[in-house]
């Protein structure tokens, strides 16, 4: 078999940053999450506020200090398999992508080292300063970061001259047509994944029956939090996607599946579709509605795949399939959040076994929809990789042959394997220290990093001891 | 007139980054590097706890310098990455590996075996990986249309294999000069016992590279034998440096042997950059011909000379913070 080196470099770029992203989706929700702590404790004094604070800046610091890990491969990414895209980029993807490392560096310059050791060192204002500004930090941080893939998306503010872009309007480029609606997505994405998160956290707990008072303020604080957000998590969706329709409709139409444009197109709700035959097998749909909701007309034209010749056509199974399961999370994350309303009579919310065990497994739900999410507008795009401008074809590193881009990315995976595995192991250790106080610790604290925040031993036998103390 | 100030500007504060990095990452990866030949296991915590609270900030000067590269000089980055591909990989590996290392051998007791091993093999590999970038610098690259047209396996060659080593040995010299200065006792003993070894073996690759340079790239051999001679002043301190280094750990200098390496280093560094100017990638491409448009440099070097003070000022922070020998290491 020929292996090809684009389709190779797509998984190996796609498995990277899949890998990367969860840990900063999970740090922008949660820095805000640990700066509304502080505010509460500031505000009321209550100790329960400082104790879940204490708790949750750790697991921030793990999760902190893994993203930026998985984070040094992407810097290099640009340049070993999509070196002509970088090439031709790189007036506008250069500074952009820079911006966001100085970001990062200032924020763990200034701030992030007083937030996670300046506890009982620094007044509590200034602390409090600290967590607001590595929660703006991690937005600003977003912002770069999102913008540039939405250039890629919708380019804007630039001209191609001589196989170079070059910016003739810095704010038209970075304040393109898709952005505005990406950054809205993503950062109630990244608000929806922390709050899952605490919750599933605080509900186990509870379950547990430890530091109940404090879980169950995390968790009722989270639940309004979601009841409010979930739905217009759905609105904006709703708004993004009509974008997409707007600037990209072949990747509507692939989400869709609808091979030819019609009005009055039904929504699939299963489908396999065949891009050789150009058409769907098993076909199960809901009459007009796909045209109901893009165009928010009954009887609405939608655009279909074959507008455009099958070869410019997107992985038609995988864009449908990301999308269903994308949708089918946050359908699930307002359900649970309605519920949890309604468990609020006579407390139940924090009581009823089965709930909080649906919670727990609830934690896993955001990061499926954020990576499904993510899968759609990225392969969406595809043939193109600078949209309408440059396709990937055109964008790879010349030199490169299959099976080097093979090679590496066996690395890769088994390099971010054992990151992950150390990792989330290492996590559930701090989690299930939980929120005891310091343990006693015969070492001297030395270092002044993330992921030294965290205190909890690596093996369990070492965390059982502590446990029971 | 503005593109070459511009350009000039980027090519110093790149210069500076990588300087920076070899500089200060050096020594933590040498660490790593002797870390199977330390005498024991409380050496190794010193060792492990000198550096630990500053490496990250260490790497930072790596990333910094890979996203500018991209920004302001895109030629050297898409021409470079390409040509170092699986290269590039096993230092990225390498550099993770003993990056989670630091963080879990603290917090680990049955499994801290695993993780030495991690930090050692890690920092030898990434250090490996980093000659060889050098070497492969030195020896060029094959480019046409200003894209990268050279099989994968070009930067592996008898020439690249001894640079590899020789900035293995060059980073083992900085750890070991670092430890002389970060500890005391027997660890401290055994720093300055093994110093003057390390010394005749980075010596002996300088020799070996010196002697071999000229031989693998015309360019460098016209610019070393041609006209110009002033640059010959970069190797004449580099040696008086190496000389320093002998002297101050002969009469048992705690401070000396790691500011003399430093400067053994930066000299090297000036001469490698001597060979090559104003050519980024010789023959053809030159530090103006290899720059991004004028408008996109101007913009990111805003945001860089405000980040960079604070870089520098939080960096000696830290260094403050630290400073001194390390003592009263735990885990018992």
């Amino acid at each position: 078999m020929e292996l090809d080196p684009v389709m190779l470099s797509r998984i190996q770029f796609g498995f990277v940053v899949s890998f990367h992203a969860i840990f900063p989706v999970f740090t922008i929700g949660l820095a805000s999450y640990v700066a509304l702590l502080h505010g509460l404790f500031y505000k009321t004094g209550n100790p329960a506020w400082e104790r879940l604070a204490g708790f949750w800046v750790k697991v921030f610091a793990v999760v902190f200090g893994m993203g930026v890990v998985s984070g040094i491969v992407m810097a290099f990414q640009f340049g070993t398999n999509w070196s002509n895209f970088s090439q031709a980029t790189s007036n506008f993807l250069g500074p952009m992508l820079s911006y966001e490392v100085i970001t990062a560096f200032f924020l763990e310059a200034g701030f992030l080292g007083v937030l996670l050791f300046g506890r009982g060192k620094v007044p509590e204002g200034v602390h409090l300063f600290a967590a607001i500004m590595v929660a703006l930090g991690t937005f600003i941080s977003a912002f770069w970061i999102l913008s540039t893939n939405s250039w890629m998306q919708t380019p804007a503010g630039a001209e191609l001259v001589d196989g170079r872009f070059h910016v003739t309007s810095w704010g038209e480029a970075i304040f393109n047509a898709s952005f505005p609606y990406r950054f809205t997505h993503m950062a109630l994405a990244s608000f929806l994944t922390g709050g899952f998160v605490v919750a599933g956290v605080s509900a186990w707990y509870l379950l547990i029956g430890r530091d109940v008072e404090a879980n169950r303020k995390a968790l009722s604080m989270c639940m309004w939090l979601l009841l409010v957000l979930t739905p217009v998590q759905a609105v904006v969706g709703d708004a993004h996607g009509l974008n997409t329709l707007e600037h990209q409709p072949t990747k509507v139409a692939a989400m869709e599946a609808n091979w030819e444009t019609g009005t009055g197109v039904p929504l699939l709700l299963f489908a396999w579709p065949d891009k050789e035959a150009q058409e769907n097998h098993f076909e199960i749909g809901i009459p007009r509605l796909a045209s109901l909701i893009l165009t928010h007309d009954i009887n609405g034209e939608v655009p279909g795949l074959k507008e455009v010749a099958p070869e410019e056509q997107p992985p038609v199974w995988f864009v449908f399939w990301s999308f269903r399961a994308m949708v089918a999370m946050g359908m699930l994350m307002i359900l649970v959040s309605f519920i949890a309303l309604w468990l609020r009579r006579g407390d139940r919310l924090y009581r009823s076994r089965p709930f909080l065990q649906t919670l727990r497994l609830m934690t896993i739900a955001p990061f499926i929809a954020v990576l499904g999410g993510w899968f759609v507008t990225e392969s969406g795009r595809s043939p193109w990789l600078v949209y309408g401008m440059m396709t990937q074809a055109e964008a790879v590193t010349p030199s490169l042959t299959g099976w080097m881009v093979l090679v590496t990315l066996i690395g890769y995976v088994a390099v971010y394997a054992v990151v992950f595995l150390c990792g989330g192991y290492y996590l559930t250790r701090v989690v299930r220290q939980g929120m005891l106080s310091e343990p006693p610790s015969d070492e001297v604290q030395t270092a002044m990093r993330p992921l030294s925040a965290a205190d909890a031993t690596f093996e369990a036998d070492a965390g059982r001891t502590l446990g029971s103390q | 007139m503005e593109l070459i100030n511009l350009s000039m500007i980027w090519a110093l504060i790149i210069g500076f980054g990588i300087m920076m990095y070899i500089l200060m990452d050096g020594f933590d990866l040498g660490v790593g590097i002797l870390y199977p030949f330390a005498p024991d296991e409380e050496a190794r915590d010193v060792m492990m706890n000198s550096v630990a609270p500053i490496w990250d900030g260490n790497e930072t000067w790596l990333v910094l310098g890979g996203a500018g590269l991209l920004a302001a000089f895109p030629l050297v980055y898409t021409i470079l990455l390409p040509a170092l591909y699986l290269g590039v990989f096993l230092m990225l590996a390498g550099l993770i590996f003993r990056g989670i290392a630091f963080e879990f051998r603290f917090k680990s007791r049955r499994n801290r075996h695993w993780w030495n091993r991690a930090f050692c093999w890690g920092s030898m590999v990434a250090s490996f990986a980093q000659g060889v970038v050098v070497g492969t610098y030195i020896q060029g690259f094959a480019v046409e249309n200003n894209v990268y047209v050279g099989g994968p396996f070009d930067w592996l060659s008898p020439f690249t294999v001894i640079t590899g080593l020789a900035l293995m040995a060059g980073y083992a010299l900085l750890g070991a000069t670092w430890t002389i200065m970060k500890s005391e006792g027997h660890v401290q003993e055994w720093a300055y016992r093994i110093t003057p070894k390390l010394l005749m073996l980075v010596l002996a690759g300088f020799a070996v590279i010196s002697l071999w340079t000229p031989f693998v790239d015309d360019f460098v051999r016209e610019r070393w034998f041609g006209h110009l001679t002033l640059f010959w002043i970069f190797p004449a301190l580099a040696l008086l440096c190496a000389g320093m280094i002998w002297r101050s750990v002969a009469r048992r200098r705690e401070g000396q042997p790691f500011v003399a390496t430093l400067g053994l280093f930066l000299f090297t560094y000036l001469g490698l950059v001597a060979s090559k100017w104003p050519y980024l990638i010789p023959p053809d491409i030159t530090l103006w011909d290899a720059a991004s448009a004028p408008a996109s440099q101007l913009f990111l070097l805003l945001g860089v000379l405000f980040v960079i003070p604070v870089i520098l000022g939080y960096t000696a922070w830290s260094y403050w913070v630290f400073r001194g020998k390390v003592r009263g290491v735990g885990y018992h």
